[in-house]
């Protein structure tokens, strides 16, 4: 009667603490430049190695530029903090794939594509977006930097084990309406806070009709309503997704290996925390109007009034709305957008590149719009030109740039200006998240491409 | 980490809800290679203007408020796992942090900080909200051994959680590698009956 989680979880457990935490052992970690330098320093301090190195990736994605990567970085502070995770990497050994590198790209896009987060697997990174692994049948969640110097030095973590909750999407999804559209969906519903706690396992026909892709954006933003990391039982799809890569286990363990993750998946009986239903029918195409994904709502709907927040929410929500420029009750159909951004450990895989470059294809890119469109990986800006999106998008007025975490986060060059408004397929919405005083509303990579093309917001219906 | 057990003091407040780690400090601000010096970019886009003047309505700017203890609203830390938010908030001088509802990755970064993250009722908070409201110098008193928290205005005091092993952490000032380093040979032997044939 054990649910997925259950099952990872417990053969991960190496001690537990007496009215204390889990002793939790971890099968992967990857590092990027950000969230390691002082927990490598802190190993420094105490005289330790990295305990298993070959356990340990660093990579680069959140500062590295998306144009010229070839040349030395401009800003000399991005410059001196993937300059230190060369240093570390090589000093300590670990796997790396630097800036440049074929297998560089966002670390939520590059494990999964090599085949380095695998079914079973527990897997950290200090990123809460780590929770993205999770669609590979793994228990991957976000840690801090004193933890990630927990894991270097003793390829263990602390934690505290989470409530269990499962979510079932029935049914099948509407035209048009897309794996980000089903989480904007999950969010509005849930709130920015509905799932802290707990450890989240997505199921129904939705979930075992969606593709991989699909999959890691959906686990990719479980983080966003809190949940310490979403799952998916692995599958068919999953398999052939992993199969070939490089990274994946061949031959014999290959044999072996699908022998184990066939077992990865909650018992008939297993009982859950929390359990949740939602019914595909009523999952419309989603964007979001204030400063968190929990501000979601169809596209065609008008932002909530007052009366429908409670009285200890009502100064937050009037402050959202107020960094937005929105009104309460106001509808955003036709609301006119200056950016677009494609990209991120989001959305910014092959399939989403696909989805866009099929929508845009004979089209021309709307005069008001500056579009960034940010492969994941160096591996899907490869597949872009394999592909010829490339030529379609560039034919439509589109350029496309290099990859990394770029706009979703604006630690690199790429920073919307202030007061402007950005419909993008990343993550967060969070005052300032995308530049000072930038306005994001996030959206399916549909959505961004119906908004590229016509300048303004509106419901992508053909 | 520094030792924490009796703690009586004013309070800041920020009655704002779901406030996220990129408010606590801004990704630009992320790209130091130390733990040092995130205390001045706390709440760094609330607080300074576009030229770094300081914002004069915010809480952290006004004279009337100063203390050792943070009060936010409900969902207190959500978003990105960055721990320079709890750099910034411990880096700036709070030596606890009081919310309905705290962001898990926020809470343990916190207590792995020497931040102590003080969960209690909706009643609780808005009534210290009120007091604090009130008079600018009303305090609350934390007692980690027994576990309590008291709004010495209205003298209602609540009891909270916190696991023994965190509490020990607090008390005794020390941290989890410590306890992990100790305790490498069970990592060894873990290691040598792996279950699961990925590792």
């Amino acid at each position: 009667m054990n649910t997925l989680f259950d099952k990872i979880w417990d053969s991960h457990v190496v001690s537990k603490v007496t009215d204390g935490p889990t002793q939790l052992y971890i099968d992967r970690m990857y590092c990027h430049e950000v969230t390691s330098p002082q927990a490598f320093d802190g190993l420094r301090k105490r005289g330790l190695k990295v305990f298993r190195p070959e356990k340990i990736t660093c990579i680069p994605d959140h500062n590295i530029p998306t144009l010229n990567q070839e040349k030395p970085i401009k800003d000399l502070v991005s410059k001196n903090q993937v300059d230190t995770l060369d240093k570390n990497a090589k000093e300590f050994g670990t796997g790396y794939f630097p800036m440049g590198h074929p297998k560089n790209g966002v670390i939520h896009v590059v494990g999964p594509e090599n085949g380095l987060s695998l079914p079973g697997m527990t897997i950290v990174c200090g990123d809460s977006h780590t929770s993205t692994h999770g669609a590979m049948g793994a228990v991957a969640f976000g840690i801090g930097t004193s933890e990630v110097e927990m894991v270097l030095a003793t390829q263990c973590v602390f934690q505290s084990r989470p409530k269990t909750m499962r979510i079932n999407f029935e049914g099948n999804l509407k035209p048009n309406v897309t794996p980000k559209d089903v989480a904007l969906y999950m969010m509005m519903k849930l709130t920015t806070g509905g799932a802290t706690g707990y450890f989240v396992e997505y199921a129904g026909e939705v979930v075992r009709n969606m593709s991989m892709e699909g999959r890691l954006t959906l686990c990719n933003l479980s983080i966003e309503m809190g949940a310490r990391g979403g799952m998916i039982a692995p599958d068919e799809t999953t398999f052939n997704y992993i199969k070939g890569t490089d990274f994946a286990p061949k031959g014999e363990d290959w044999d072996r290996a699908i022998a184990y993750w066939k077992t990865l998946k909650s018992d008939d009986d297993a009982v859950f925390d929390r359990e949740i239903t939602f019914y595909a029918e009523d999952i419309q195409q989603m964007i979001t109007y204030g400063t968190n994904p929990g501000m979601a709502m169809p596209i065609n709907s008008t932002i909530p009034t007052l009366d429908d927040i409670e009285e200890s929410g009502r100064v937050s929500f009037l402050k959202s709305l107020d960094y937005m420029g929105f009104k309460p009750g106001q509808s955003l159909v036709g609301q006119k957008i200056d950016y677009v951004f494609l990209g991120s450990c989001t959305n910014g895989r092959i399939e989403d590149f696909r989805t866009f470059a099929n929508f845009v294809k004979g089209k021309k890119k709307a005069d008001n719009i500056t579009a960034w469109l940010v492969p994941g990986s160096w591996k899907v800006a490869e597949l872009i030109k394999t592909e010829g999106l490339d030529k379609i998008l560039n034919e439509a007025g589109f350029e496309i740039r290099q990859p990394g975490c770029s706009a979703c986060l604006a630690m690199n060059e790429d920073k919307i200006p202030a007061g402007k408004y950005a419909v993008s397929t990343s993550n967060r919405n969070f005052e300032g998240r995308q530049g000072p005083g930038a306005r994001t509303i996030l959206a399916s990579p549909l959505t961004a491409a119906y908004v590229a093309i016509t300048g303004k917001l509106l419901i992508p219906n053909s | 980490m520094e030792k924490i057990n009796n703690i009586t003091s004013t309070c800041i407040p920020l009655p704002l809800e779901n406030v996220d780690t990129d408010q606590i400090v801004p990704a630009r601000f992320l790209k130091a290679t130390s733990k040092e010096g995130f205390g001045d970019n706390l709440f760094r886009d609330w607080r300074f203007d576009k030229e770094g003047k300081p914002i004069e309505s915010f809480v952290l700017n006004n004279p009337n408020y100063s203390g050792t203890v943070l009060v936010a609203g409900k969902n207190f830390g959500s978003g990105s796992s960055r721990e320079h938010a709890a750099w910034a908030v411990a880096g700036y001088g709070f030596k606890v942090v009081i919310s309905s509802f705290f962001a898990d990755i926020f809470k343990n970064n916190a207590m792995n900080n020497g931040v102590l993250p003080i969960v209690v009722s909706e009643g609780f908070l808005s009534n210290l909200f009120k007091s604090i409201e009130n008079d600018n110098k009303a305090t609350v008193s934390v007692c980690l051994e027994n576990q309590t928290v008291r709004n010495d205005a209205t003298g209602e005091t609540e009891h909270f959680d916190i696991n023994a092993y965190k509490k020990e952490c607090f008390l005794n000032g020390y941290d989890d590698i410590d306890y992990l380093l100790a305790n490498k040979d069970k990592i060894e032997e873990y290691e040598k009956k792996l279950l699961t044939p990925n590792s």
